[in-house]
């Protein structure tokens, strides 16, 4: 008898025990004498679920999780819904139901590195049909789109692939940035080990868009999984011809430097410099990797673009709010009961997300407060969290939604050591290439310092030194580390001590 | 010892000399292969990429992944992160580095293991998180990620 189950193998997965379980379900499965297929997938993103097993029923995966291997000989004794982690079909657990999954569609379901899974569920359609059209009309289609950089500035995509399509050049380039460093993101990674081809054919509809003839993943040293993933899927896009001597891709790798995440020092970085951030202009559209025009798009822009190409501009644009079209791949992490990655149109509301899909806190104590956009991104407390997830709404709430991380914490977090945490994050990671942020960083910790012994001038200080680094950064890591500082002490006095008398 | 490691750098300096911006690979890989970047192959690296010893110098200098010295049999990567911190990442680091003996960066005294702090491993739903090498490890306690991190390595 031939028994066919699915397990994750996302590092998520892994990091709560999947391969355990893997392990435990194949010698179960010997002692028994049962033919076991079992089939390796990316996860659906319920982390709290991990290590979540499904098995098909009737054309239905059902679930159950989270999974320890003493868990597993129970699933062959009796019926599978009567075991004690069944969860029934894990497509009507409400946490997924909810969604509205476009860019990670094929994530959970398929095995990453089956292509023939990949087109049997809506994959190369977007790719195929950019091939019957011109480079500008795949460019007009994005722009109709509404797509804009997902890595948190919000760009409109179609406008910088145009640039570079009519940039002069011989050779162009397009860069994934996929240096996903804040935290309370991981929607890049899940991608990659999930469903890399997604990548790939964006990549793929980018560079025949704007005609470049080279790709680049620029990838994180702390993602291993994610790049023997991506490793082994580039070379099965070349076994089959969808990359090759017309276009390739390649992988790089950082190491360890969180700046290079802002494009420039990217570019820095892929061509073994420095990590440090180049003035612009020049734009990388005009002068990018090597000096050639080259795009620079967040992973999850580009693997937003298969599902615009193959289901139209007015499909994607009929999602999301305002000038937040679309859908964007929420991340709830931290101090959250039901943690993971929530795919919606733009314009739930923070409270809906973190109190009503994601149930509040582990710790079972109340919210206080919710850090979104990661380490550059402000801190909202309750009062705010009637704020609707979108580009302008996060914006004009005093934040950013920056690569749409979600860090929950309960009622014990010191918001005064939050806040220098966030200096002394900008002290670490600046490049050193200016001085707001060089020196600024090192300044504002010690100037959180006194507000937290009680300085009554220390306030005034900081307020001024956070002004200094906002204005006069040349990046956002010195640009916007006063978010997090001052939306804590905006929303928190009462965690900086003496702060609040001197305000007062 | 000093000729083999300038040799075997040269080796894979110019297995990737073909890449446009070879160096974080080339780099990477002497890593990879040596444990650590080391500095006495900085001018035969130099030569076979056309760069200057102190280009190598200040690129292995500017990040964090690089080390010039050999780190212990295994490498703790610990994340300090916003996310982590939400779950109790501090003290986590603290209790750590006290079970082990050494600050951020350091290794224990018997070599066994190098305690990195990592802003970020994309395991941010099943906080606190480390790497054990690339192991990856969720909701870890001290005890837990002491025990993985000198099993095999003591």
């Amino acid at each position: 008898m031939s028994l066919t189950l699915y397990l994750p193998l996302d590092a998520a997965a892994l990091a709560l025990g999947a391969d355990e379980v893997a392990a435990a379900l194949q010698a179960e499965a010997r002692a028994r004498g049962l033919d076991l297929v079992l089939k390796r997938t990316g996860t659906r993103g319920m982390v709290w679920l991990e290590p979540l097993l499904e098995i098909e029923e009737d054309g239905v995966r059902m679930g159950f999780g989270p999974l320890g291997p003493a868990d597993v000989p129970a699933l062959f004794d009796g019926a599978f819904e009567d075991h004690p982690k069944a969860l029934g079909p894990v497509e009507q657990i409400p946490f997924f139901a909810r969604q509205t999954r476009l860019a990670f569609a094929r994530c959970g379901i398929v095995e990453p590195l089956d292509l023939d899974a990949y087109r049997a569920h809506g994959g190369m359609k977007g790719l195929e049909r950019a091939m019957t059209m011109t480079p500008e009309e795949i460019v007009a289609e994005i722009t109709a789109s509404g797509l804009r950089g997902r890595g948190g500035a919000g760009f409109p995509t179609g406008i910088k692939w145009q640039t570079v399509l009519e940039a002069e050049g011989a050779r162009k380039a397009v860069v994934c940035n996929a240096d996903e460093g804040d935290s309370g993101t991981f929607a890049d990674r899940m991608l990659i080990e999930g469903d890399p081809f997604c990548l790939i054919e964006g990549m793929a509809i980018c560079a025949r868009a704007v005609g470049a003839d080279r790709g680049y993943v620029y990838m994180r040293s702390e993602y291993p999984q994610a790049i023997a993933m991506l490793d082994a899927s580039l070379r099965v896009a070349r076994e089959a011809g969808i990359l090759g001597d017309h276009f390739d891709i390649e992988d790089r790798v950082g190491a360890g430097s969180y700046v290079c995440g802002e494009e420039t020092a990217l570019l820095n970085s892929m061509e073994g410099k420095r990590g440090i951030v180049r003035p612009k202009p020049p734009l990388p559209a005009h002068k990018g990797f090597m000096g050639r025009p080259t795009v620079v798009n967040n992973l999850i822009t580009l693997a937003s673009v298969p599902a615009i190409l193959s289901e139209g501009a007015e499909h994607y644009r009929s999602f999301g709010l305002g000038r937040s079209l679309g859908t964007v791949p929420l991340q709830i992490a931290g101090n959250v009961r039901y943690g993971g990655l929530f795919e919606a149109a733009f314009g739930m509301t923070i409270g809906e997300l973190v109190e009503g899909v994601c149930g509040g806190t582990a710790s079972g104590r109340p919210v206080k407060a919710v850090q979104i956009g990661g380490p550059l991104g402000a801190y909202f407390p309750r009062s705010l969290f009637d704020t609707p997830l979108g580009y302008e709404e996060c914006d004009a709430a005093g934040g950013l939604i920056g690569h749409a991380g979600l860090v929950v914490f309960d009622d014990t977090v010191e918001m005064g050591a939050m806040a220098r945490f966030a200096m002394e994050f900008c002290a670490v990671e600046s490049c050193g290439t200016c001085t707001p942020c060089r020196i600024g960083a090192v300044r504002g910790m010690e100037t959180i310092d006194r507000i937290l012994a009680g300085d009554p001038a220390a306030p005034a200080i900081l307020a001024d030194l956070c002004e200094t680094m906002r204005a006069g950064s040349l990046c956002a890591l010195g640009g916007f580390t006063p978010y997090p500082v001052e939306s804590a002490l905006r929303h928190f006095p009462e965690d900086f001590g003496g702060a609040r008398e001197a305000a007062e | 010892m000093t000729t083999d490691i300038i040799a075997r750098c040269r080796v894979i300096a110019a297995a990737h000399a073909h890449l446009d911006g070879p160096l974080l690979p080339v780099l990477h890989a002497v890593q990879e292969s040596f444990g650590h970047v080391p500095v006495v192959a900085y001018p035969a690296l130099a030569e076979e990429l056309g760069l200057s010893a102190a280009e190598i110098h200040g690129v292995v200098s500017f990040y964090p992944d690089f080390r010039t010295e050999p780190g212990g049999r295994r490498v703790l990567r610990v994340c300090r992160a916003e996310a982590c911190q939400a779950m109790g990442a501090a003290a986590l680091g603290e209790d750590l580095k006290a079970r082990l003996g050494v600050e951020w960066h350091g290794t224990t005294e018997d070599g066994a293991v190098t305690l990195e702090p990592a802003y970020c491993l994309g395991l941010c739903a099943c906080a606190p998180a480390a790497l054990v090498d690339d192991r990856p490890v969720g909701r870890v306690t001290a005890d837990r990620l002491e025990r993985l991190a000198r099993e095999g390595s003591a």
